[in-house]
């Protein structure tokens, strides 16, 4: 019975893999993630100044300031359809008369979509890398750091995969579902920073005081992403020049992984109920 | 055989509403394993509705429904499913796939092997598409696919909603014949249709749908029964004799159409042995008799044009 159920999730989830790579989807994510990385991580590796800082360093706070826009956008249109998609054309009720339950349906495709971004995030990003190695003489000092940015950029793609989901499940239509993720991406990853830095500065540190400020920080995932990459490191947070923020506030990187990964859980099991709810 | 355990499919008082229209109201059935059973109806008559309660798509408001031994809409009887196969009225694929990958999918959940997928392709007359995408497909082509998913893992429950729309006769004849070799195998269907005469011969038994509501359930006789549809009699006499035994028969025969050397009679079914015999009484004017039950679609526009509540 458990084989039978992974059995499932595998089929599910090699679908929308394959969708992927057929629809060219998975090409262009790497091309846009590895054209990007590539671009900013040349002209970091001519870093000028004083401040002591690798090009490795460098590239990795200018590939996580970027992939905070970039990967949440990829995700949801990755995702925003999933669900609307296949009510809208009728194969969800053929899909739901074969032995799949509707969780199965949701974990599987999210497993699939998963594995879309692991692949152009870790081909794009660290094809980078590797090219950038062979180019110049750039220290690897920093790899580890930059593989906590590849995969911390999964996990935060993950994150608005599911959200994406939950619009997909409640909203009637395609285009509604489209629209609406643009909005969640604007709130996420432009307002919500807006409205905090905005409140901060008229706030004059009058209310908001440094516990309320990281409090608000974690509500968002991308802030959460944020700090995870940008003070995580010695080098980079010195780098970044917002040195041991998260430390100060007392925020271990397993409370800021906790975060995200509540995120993820948070909106996939909100879909699976709407999703159980729904008649066909 | 009236134990309820017996039955692959068994509503007990179903009635579904979406918001204040009611689609389908107070459906009670039984199916019996190996029964073909059609369900007739106008468009919008809860014929789809009905086949997606029993698929658990859709909850019904009040009843209960127990589908090869379990509520088909709560998921754990979703391992159910292996054994029943399904085609949807209007068939939606994944556009972008080819037809054998969209086959090898639904194989893949349902566990079937990959080499069934191209026997059903080549059966169903689209091997040749095989490797063309979904997209490109005629209405025919795809419903003809949609029949092939249907089919996969010799399933024990068919639900098939207007199977034969967009099929040319001789494969809807094909499509029949897969059907009749299920059936030998013991396998239950449920099938909506149309097309009353196709069906005539197949199903066991008819259930007629009219406004969400059970007009009919029974075989086909039975039917008949129910309607109380006159039998038609037609009696070929010696020329010129017509008139004359018209005159015979008296006032008590409802007698049709007269001419030279025939007459038309009808009567009701209880009355048609006392007819004929009276015919055969006659003699020797009476050269032939013909006997016509009345038909599937007569039956069916009583049903559906009269006061049944």
């Amino acid at each position: 019975m458990k084989m039978s159920s992974l059995n499932i999730l595998g089929v599910l989830a090699m679908k929308e893999l394959r969708d992927g790579l057929r629809n060219r989807w998975i090409a262009a994510a790497i091309i846009v993630l590895g054209t990007l990385a590539l671009a900013l991580s040349l002209l970091g590796s001519a870093p000028t100044g004083s401040i002591k800082a690798s090009a490795m360093d460098i590239s990795i706070i200018s590939l996580a300031s970027l992939s905070v826009y970039l990967i949440p956008l990829i995700a949801l249109m990755l995702s925003f359809d999933a669900l609307v998609g296949e009510f809208e054309r009728g194969t969800m009720m053929l899909l739901l008369t074969y032995p799949v339950t509707r969780w199965q349906v949701i974990m599987g495709k999210f497993i699939g979509h998963v594995l879309i971004l692991f692949i152009a995030i870790f081909v794009g990003y660290g094809g980078a890398m590797l090219i950038l190695i062979m180019l110049t003489d750039a220290s690897i000092e920093g790899w580890q750091a930059y593989l906590t940015m590849m995969a911390s950029s999964l996990v935060l793609g993950a994150v608005f995969i599911a959200l994406g989901y939950l619009v997909s499940v409640i909203v009637k239509e395609r285009a509604t579902a489209a629209g609406t993720a643009i909005g969640l991406w604007l709130v996420f990853v432009v307002l919500y920073d807006l409205i905090l830095f905005g409140a901060l500065l008229a706030d004059e540190g009058q209310l908001i005081g440094q516990q309320l400020f990281s409090m608000l920080m974690l509500v968002s995932p991308t802030d959460t992403y944020r700090i995870l990459n940008l003070s995580m490191f010695d080098g980079v947070s010195q780098a970044a020049g917002i040195a041991g923020i998260a430390s100060e506030a007392g925020m271990s990187s397993t409370l800021l992984i906790s975060v995200l990964v509540l995120w993820i859980i948070a909106p996939l099991i909100a879909t699976l109920l709407v999703f159980q709810r729904r008649e066909l | 055989m009236n134990t309820t355990n017996k039955n692959v499919i068994s509503l007990d008082t179903v009635s579904k509403r979406y918001g204040n229209e009611t689609v389908v109201s107070n459906v009670s059935l039984n199916i019996q394993p190996g029964e073909c059973v059609v369900l007739v109806g106008h468009n919008g008559a809860g014929k789809t509705t009905l086949m997606k309660l029993m698929l658990g798509l859709t909850r019904p408001t009040t009843g209960a429904i127990d589908v090869l031994g379990s509520d088909p809409a709560i998921s754990s009887a979703i391992a159910q499913h292996k054994t029943l196969g399904y085609l949807p009225e209007s068939v939606a694929f994944y556009e972008a796939m080819t037809g054998r990958e969209v086959l090898a999918y639904y194989a893949r959940l349902k566990g079937v092997a990959k080499l069934e997928c191209d026997n059903l392709l080549e059966i169903i007359g689209l091997a040749h598409a095989a490797r063309r995408r979904v997209g490109t497909y005629s209405k025919g082509m795809r419903q003809r696919l949609g029949l092939a998913q249907a089919m996969l893992g010799e399933p024990q429950l068919l639900f098939l909603d207007e199977p034969t729309t967009g099929l040319d006769p001789s494969l809807r004849h094909q499509f029949y014949e897969l059907i009749d070799a299920l059936h030998k195998e013991g396998a239950t269907s449920v099938i909506s249709s149309h097309a009353l005469n196709e069906v005539e011969a197949r199903a066991n038994r008819f259930i007629i749908m009219k406004n969400g509501i059970m007009v009919a359930n029974g075989t086909l006789d039975e039917l008949y029964q129910q309607a109380a549809l006159p039998i038609r009699l037609k009696v070929s006499v010696t020329p010129g004799e017509a008139a004359h035994v018209a005159e015979k028969l008296g006032s008590e025969v409802n007698i049709g159409e007269v001419n030279n050397q025939s007459l038309n009679l009808s009567c009701v079914n209880g009355e048609k042995m006392p007819l004929i015999r009276r015919i055969t009484d006659l003699g020797d004017v009476v050269n032939d008799l013909q006997i016509k039950p009345p038909k599937l679609d007569e039956v069916y526009s009583h049903f559906m044009n009269g006061d049944i509540s």
